[in-house]
């Protein structure tokens, strides 16, 4: 077969639970793997914070939703030849699927690249899934189809409780779970059977082990398992929660290999045709097994996979799509032999899952066969304890690892074992810690033995480490090292400091040493340059280069307020430095990223990002400095100790980052300059922060140094919000002091992110949030350039942008964020760093303002940039993705909490234009048919009124919470009055939800309370667990119906970014 | 060879199976040491016999099968070093020492010792019958653990195979006793197995269980004879040569015999040595390789076909395919290094394989083999 000339890739929009930054990797690997073949790629993704949609990587980029009207008018103006699916997540191939089907691919003549969409059809749809498996003999779970609940019910009762409700053509596990009884089931069954119109009712395997194999195969038939991988946690919880191990620890050669030639045989009968995951149950009797779930595509397990043994599935996937076998393409880790083999692992890698559900009040913690995590970690060793506690620290939630986690503690550990949650892990070594045994917590949790008992050597050398003196015996230290005991773990049991006990191990000459990952565990010379380290060793693999190189440090686990854009942010430093002719040596520890990609830089260390671990990177490479300002707050929040530590901190000086970021010494220098902030104070007690609050006034934003539960931040509407805030919620101390500012109503927030040299501004963008401050700025509608903000503030900001660079001689890439009331500006936050919007800035306005970052930080001479900011003809939107449908019971609403868990961007000739494609990549639908409003406090009634006649013009069908429906009915609009959810009946506004047709519930809350179980957060969570679009900002509703009614009748304008930025 | 016991006695017992919080030894000082013949020394600790013991050092790259791989009789006399670092986790099975275990490769083990980087002190598995250190103390074979296991193969592969021991003292000489591998693993007399209708004369330089059982499974009889048995005077209706420790030019009997079978025209099939036997019987060459190939993931190229396979192999030496003997061609490639992986007859019904068709440990991929030499008999 001939190549084809243009491929069509599609990508999987913003981040999401349950479809994150794995999907940049794929898609950024399949993207570099066609052009190495001569392929020209056009590709259709709206997540612009994305590696993939950079300069460099597709010919075409189109900032669109990826849906298929959108992707099938790409078809229309690009014509291409083949089309990839498989690279970007369910989204992508859920999309591909209905292209094919509706006859749209075959009439423009493309070629579906890779596995045929009849295989993915036999994966995905459930019945046809179990009956190719029973072709070949291979076992399924016993399951039912059912399209109602009454259907499902019978079918339960068939099969016999405890069993599982799946839904097809799902992402992450979504709407799935676990139900013991009927009446469970019912509930399951019904909120599943909103999103899909068939759910599956199966078997429960109580306590069988879940295991993968991730295969590849091409067009001749040979077929490859990549990589096994065990999880930690048993089934019924979703592999994207678990704790997963690769390779297997407790296969026996027997089930590895049978499970193995399984999955070949499986994917043979389907016909796969490049990758693909199988997922088994195991029976830890017997040794019985079944195949659960097959995924024809690139997935979080695969991305996981090629991290865990350097081999580049999706590159590999993407070029056996253009019909090469897997003997023509070469082992990119070796460079030596060829892709046609299966790793040999002399290491074992541990992922970690990080959630992030303390930031939603009100939300389950409890994890299962749906998603909830937003990141993940993955941590190298040559020991299972090792690897385990470096991941606990790589997750940056405060854990040292297992031991030493005295903020976790657990008052019922048995039923804290029993119930998993996103604790778990803790609970389990506390209890093995105090005299639980294995055999015990085996029974409850379902772990395999084995992993408790390398749990409980953890808990064996802590209790050693307490026991002895200050100074362990060398063999007690050598042994916590091996088991992965941080310095500061090993002080904390023994009651030295961190200093003391890394003194004590560089006298004993006790450290780590470096070793390759090279896919075939030495047995050949291989040119390997990805890294890691661990104390089970006793050589270094490699030796430091010649020429000092630049150390850059990533973000570490993706999580709510830091993602892919960190990523994007590295790697764009990455290429700038390598371009510069610089060596680099990178450290990141995640594995859903590009860039971990050991082609991406000289060295690359799948490393921790602590002080301890960059310390003994640092003395191995010999660094001519540091880039600390690219990766996020966890890689800016060790510049001080680094510096201090005697590594050169490149770019912005520490001692500025501290100022910036040390509330006391930032707020002094504003007042120094002359530059308004709101009022703030460090409080002791709760009487003092009530009296502050009654000084400015309320609103106040509350910020406790200490959080016992829920959301760290708050806004207190008064005193007695305030006091129960302070009270419940958190520990207020001179130890633990409480942050008050005033919170200032309808101010509008605008951002200037900017590069700086020796103090000067080198280049800038202002962004205007679309929402009033008070909305995290991560879940802002952001616009470039400015639409509404006055000249006047533009002047103020720039003028204050530029005496704070001054005066910290910013030497780097910088984010201040501002307040701007009746024209007056004040100053909320600056970062001395790169920030969550620089990906979307620097592709809106053309000018890259990391590589001007990374020139600056090098002192490099670099030139002005071209374009200015303002005087683009076009309009970029940026837009937030919730991922709230699958947090159950948490409040979907704003507050000054980040909830997103991603983003999209889009571009048009106009505000209006580029904010509704935003919003349909985001999962708005349009045109709006029947809207349900509840628009809140009198004020922002009057304040929609105008929006909801807009509506009425349009023809929409309006629904209304009582107050609201009144108010409208007697300005003269005709609108349906619904009841409140708590008023129960059959017209209440949440039946009206889930029975479908509202096409956008727009919920405005009385205030930035959170706490309340109320009818409008019945309303808001309707929204949230049946997928219906919800709006909660009087700003953004606004803007919605003004965009909507401006829009009308015009179609949206394809053009590629391309055809936007002309540089 | 000369065995000689420890002047110290042994530690007391390792900690047993469920206890609360101590599945691991306390923090022992090294104790054991692996000394290369180069003067190399690794320090370590003792698991398994505590005796002295010396070998070829060899490594293997394979994820799991260590039961399986310690009673291949083709790790006669090794000390074999262990790549994957947590070795030990799920036990060793019941059946030990059975006749045709279907666990096990053979009823002893082979090995001279084993160096691994952590032994798991606890095991857990359903098929458990007790730990790995605890059949080691019994078949009186040596382990060492907490060995950089990646320093010790990067160490061999760049220098070659060389001789070691495990000793308590962190010096020792090190000179390998000659010793004729194949007759210490080959049965002494003849034994039958099955009653098939066909039957299979094979020549045992140190068969593992699993060829036997798959030929059994495909309905033969199998004729199981010493190395140096002359099989071709035997009714079979065709020969397998099978693996083996050691240099195939120690078999100067079993390449005799050979000859006579090849003579008789009926189908002949080979299995890592017995590849290396058959090449040697027509004429052909071996030499020892530098990096030999153990592991199970070797890939494996059907000659004339984009065809691969990953195979599990264990093996040092390989067939020279520049002096192939007439008739013969090339029949598997080695994709990573381009060594012989298998050789086949262009008339005659002769095949043989490098690798481990019979896999365990390993991928099954290449089972079908045995389809095709019992289809010729």
């Amino acid at each position: 077969m001939t190549l084809p000339k243009k491929v069509l890739v599609l990508g999987s929009g913003a981040l999401k639970i349950g479809e994150a930054g794995e999907f940049d990797y794929s898609g950024s690997q399949a993207i570099k793997a066609l052009k190495e073949e001569g392929v020209a790629t056009v590709l259709v993704n709206p997540n612009i914070a994305t590696n993939q949609t950079s300069e460099g990587f597709a010919d075409r980029v189109y900032f669109l939703p990826v849906t298929p009207a959108y992707v099938g008018q790409v078809i229309e103006r690009e014509r291409p030849d083949g089309i990839l699916l498989s690279f970007g997540g369910q989204t992508a191939l859920n999309c591909g699927v209905a292209l094919s089907r509706s006859g749209v691919l075959e009439r423009a003549g493309i070629r579906v690249l890779g596995t045929p969409v009849s295989a993915i059809e036999d994966t995905e749809d459930r019945d046809r899934f179990v009956s190719r498996l029973r072709e070949i003999g291979v076992l399924t779970p016993r399951s039912r189809a059912a399209s109602s609940v009454e259907e499902a019910r019978a079918a339960a009762a068939e099969i016999g409780y405890p069993v599982m409700i799946r839904i097809a053509y799902a992402l992450g596990g979504l709407g799935s779970g676990l139900c013991t009884d009927e009446s469970e089931l019912t509930a399951r069954a019904g909120a599943a059977l909103a999103h899909a119109e068939q759910v599956l009712v199966e078997e429960f395997l109580l306590g069988w082990k879940e295991v993968e194999y991730e295969v590849v195969r091409d067009r001749v038939d040979n077929c490859i398992t990549v990589c096994n991988m065990e999880n930690l946690d048993p089934l019924g919880i979703h592999t994207g929660e678990s704790i997963v191990v690769a390779p297997s620890q407790t296969l026996t050669n027997e089930e590895y290999h049978r499970l193995r030639a399984i999955a070949i045989r499986v994917v043979r009968h389907l016909g796969i045709v490049g990758e693909c995951n199988v997922q088994y149950a195991l029976d830890p009797r017997t040794g019985d097994y079944r195949v659960i779930e097959v995924n024809a595509r690139l997935s979080r397990s695969s991305a996981l996979a090629s991290k865990a043994t350097g081999y580049p599935l999706a590159s590999v996937a993407a070029k056996l799509a253009l019909d090469k076998t897997l003997l023509d393409i070469d082992n990119a880790v070796t460079r030596a032999t060829k892709a046609c083999f299966e790793p040999a692992l002399d290491y074992l890698v541990v992922k970690i899952p990080r959630w992030d559900l303390k930031k939603f009040p009100k939300v389950t913690k409890t994890i299962d066969s749906g998603m909830k995590s937003v990141g993940e970690v993955m941590a190298v060793g040559r020991t299972f304890e090792e690897a385990l506690q470096k991941g606990l620290r790589m997750l940056d939630i405060g854990a040292d690892g297992l031991a030493g986690g005295a903020d976790i503690s657990f008052e019922d550990v048995a039923e804290e074992i029993r119930r998993p949650t996103d604790e778990r892990i803790f609970a389990v070594y506390q209890g093995l810690r105090d005299g639980m045994t294995i055999p015990a917590v085996a029974e409850l949790s379902h772990i395999d033995p084995w992993f408790l008992a390398k749990i409980a050597n953890i808990a064996l050398v802590e209790k050693s480490l307490a026991q002895g003196s200050r100074e362990p015996s060398e063999q007690l230290l050598r042994r916590a090292k091996r088991l992965g005991f941080s310095d500061r773990q090993v002080a904390g049991a023994c009651g030295a400091t961190p200093a003391a006990v890394a003194a004590l191990r560089s006298r004993l000459g006790i450290r780590p040493f470096v070793k390759q990952i090279d896919t075939l565990a030495a047995e050949y010379p291989a040119k390997t340059n990805y890294l890691y380290l661990t104390y089970a060793g006793s050589e270094d693999d490699v030796q430091p280069e010649p020429r000092p190189p630049v150390l850059v440090l990533g973000s570490g686990a993706y999580r709510i307020g830091s993602s892919v854009e960190f990523d994007w942010c590295c790697v764009n430093t990455v290429k700038t430095l390598r371009r510069l002719g610089l060596g680099v040596v990178l450290v990141n520890c995640n594995p859903e990223t590009v860039s971990t990609d050991f082609d991406e830089c000289d060295r690359l260390y799948f490393e921790e990002l602590t002080l301890e671990t960059v310390l003994e990177i640092c003395e191995r490479e010999r660094p001519l400095g540091a880039i600390l300002s690219v990766g996020g707050q966890s890689a800016n929040n060790l510049a001080l100790a680094l510096a201090k530590a005697g590594v050169r901190i490149l770019g912005t000086t520490a001692e500025s980052i501290d100022m910036a970021e040390d509330r006391h010494k930032f707020s002094q220098l504003l007042d120094r300059l002359g530059v308004a902030q709101p009022p703030w104070s460090e409080l002791s007690t709760i009487e003092e922060a009530a009296l502050f609050a009654r000084r400015v006034g309320y609103p106040v934003l509350v910020r406790p140094s200490y959080v016992l539960s829920g959301a760290a931040m708050a806004v207190a509407m008064d005193d007695s919000e305030l006091r129960r805030f302070l009270e419940k919620a958190a520990r207020v101390s001179p130890e633990h002091p409480v942050v008050l500012s005033k919170f200032i109503l309808g101010a509008k927030e605008v951002e200037l992110d900017g590069v700086a040299r020796q103090g000067e501004i080198l280049a800038s963008v202002l962004t205007e949030h679309v929402e009033n401050a008070g909305v995290h700025s991560g879940d802002a509608t952001m616009v470039v350039p400015p639409q509404r903000t006055y000249l006047e503030t533009v002047r103020q900001v720039q003028g204050i942008a530029g005496r704070v660079a001054k005066a910290l001689a910013i030497h780097g890439p910088f984010n201040i964020q501002f307040l701007a009331k009746d024209n007056e500006v004040s100053v909320i936050e600056c970062n001395l760093r790169a920030s969550r919007s620089f990906p979307f800035v620097s592709k809106v306005c053309g000018t890259n303002l990391i590589e001007l970052a990374a020139k600056v930080m090098l002192d490099w001479p670099v030139p002005p940039p071209k374009q200015d900011p303002f005087h683009v003809d076009y309009v970029g939107v940026k837009a937030p993705q919730f991922s709230f449908t699958r947090l159950k019971g948490a409040d979907p609403t704003l507050s000054v909490e980040m909830a997103s868990t991603g983003e999209v961007a889009c571009l048009g000739d106009d505000f209006e234009e580029a904010f509704l494609k935003a919003l349909t990549a985001v999962g708005f639908r349009f045109p709006l048919k029947k809207v349900l409003l509840s628009t809140g406090p009198q004020e922002s009634k009057a304040d929609f009124l105008p929006s909801a006649r807009a509506l009425a013009e349009l023809g929409v069908e309006l629904l209304g919470t009582p107050g609201t429906a009144a108010y409208l009915k007697a300005q003269g609009l005709d609108v349906k009055a619904v009841d409140w959810p708590l008023s129960g009946g059959d017209n209440t506004a949440d039946r009206h939800i889930s029975a479908g047709g509202v096409d956008l519930v727009v919920n405005i809350p009385k205030d930035y309370r959170t706490e309340e179980l109320t009818n409008g957060y019945r309303i808001r969570r309707a929204a949230a667990d049946f997928g219906v679009p919800l709006v909660t900002n009087i700003q953004q509703a606004k803007r919605i119906v003004e965009s909507v009614f401006r829009k009308r009748a015009k179609e949206p304008v394809i053009k590629a970014w391309q055809e936007y930025v002309r540089t | 060879m000369r065995r000689e016991t420890l002047e110290r006695p042994c530690p007391g017992a390792l900690p047993s199976q469920g206890r609360a919080l101590s599945p691991e030894p306390p923090f022992d000082a090294p104790d054991a040491y692996l000394v290369l013949e180069d003067g190399t020394s690794f320090q370590g600790r003792s698991f398994g016999a505590r005796r002295p013991s010396c070998g070829e050092v060899v490594f293997n790259t394979g994820m799991v099968g260590y039961p399986e791989s310690f009673t291949d009789p083709s790790y006669r006399g090794q000390i074999l070093a262990l790549t994957y670092p947590l070795i030990g986790n799920y036990g060793v099975p019941a059946e030990f020492a059975a006749e045709l275990s279907t666990f096990y490769e053979s009823g002893r083990i082979h090995l001279e010792g084993l160096v691994v980087s952590e032994y798991s002190q606890y095991h857990h598995h359903w098929t458990a019958a007790r730990g790995l250190s605890d059949l080691l103390v019994e078949a009186e074979v040596p382990g060492i653990e907490g060995i950089d296991t990646r320093a010790l193969t990067k160490h061999l592969r760049s220098r070659g195979p060389m001789a070691g021991v495990i000793t308590d003292k962190p010096s020792a000489s090190v000179v390998l006793p000659p010793r004729h591998l194949v007759s210490e693993v080959s049965v002494s007399e003849v034994k039958s197995y099955g009653d098939g209708p066909k039957t299979v004369a094979l020549v045992d330089c140190g068969c593992k269980n699993t060829i036997i059982r798959s030929l059994l499974s495909r309905k033969t009889r199998v004729l199981r004879v010493p190395w140096d048995f002359d099989a071709s005077a035997l009714d079979a209706d065709g020969f397998l040569f099978s693996n083996g420790p050691g240099d195939p030019l120690d078999c100067k009997a079993t390449i005799d015999n050979a000859k006579k079978a090849l003579a008789t025209g009926k189908p002949v099939f080979g299995i890592c040595l017995g590849n290396q036997i058959l090449a040697l019987a027509d004429g052909g060459r071996t030499y020892k390789l530098k990096f030999g190939h153990r592991g199970q993931n070797q890939p494996c190229r059907l000659e004339g076909t984009q065809r691969c396979f990953i195979t599990s192999q264990n093996h040092g030496y390989a067939v020279d395919t520049e002096r192939l003997p007439d008739g013969w061609e090339p029949w598997f490639t080695n994709l990573n290094d381009g060594t012989n992986e298998g050789l086949r007859h262009r008339s005659k019904p002769y095949m043989s394989v490098q690798f481990h068709p019979e896999a365990m440990p390993g991928p099954v991929d290449t089972g079908h083999l045995f389809d095709e030499f019992t289809a010729l008999l």
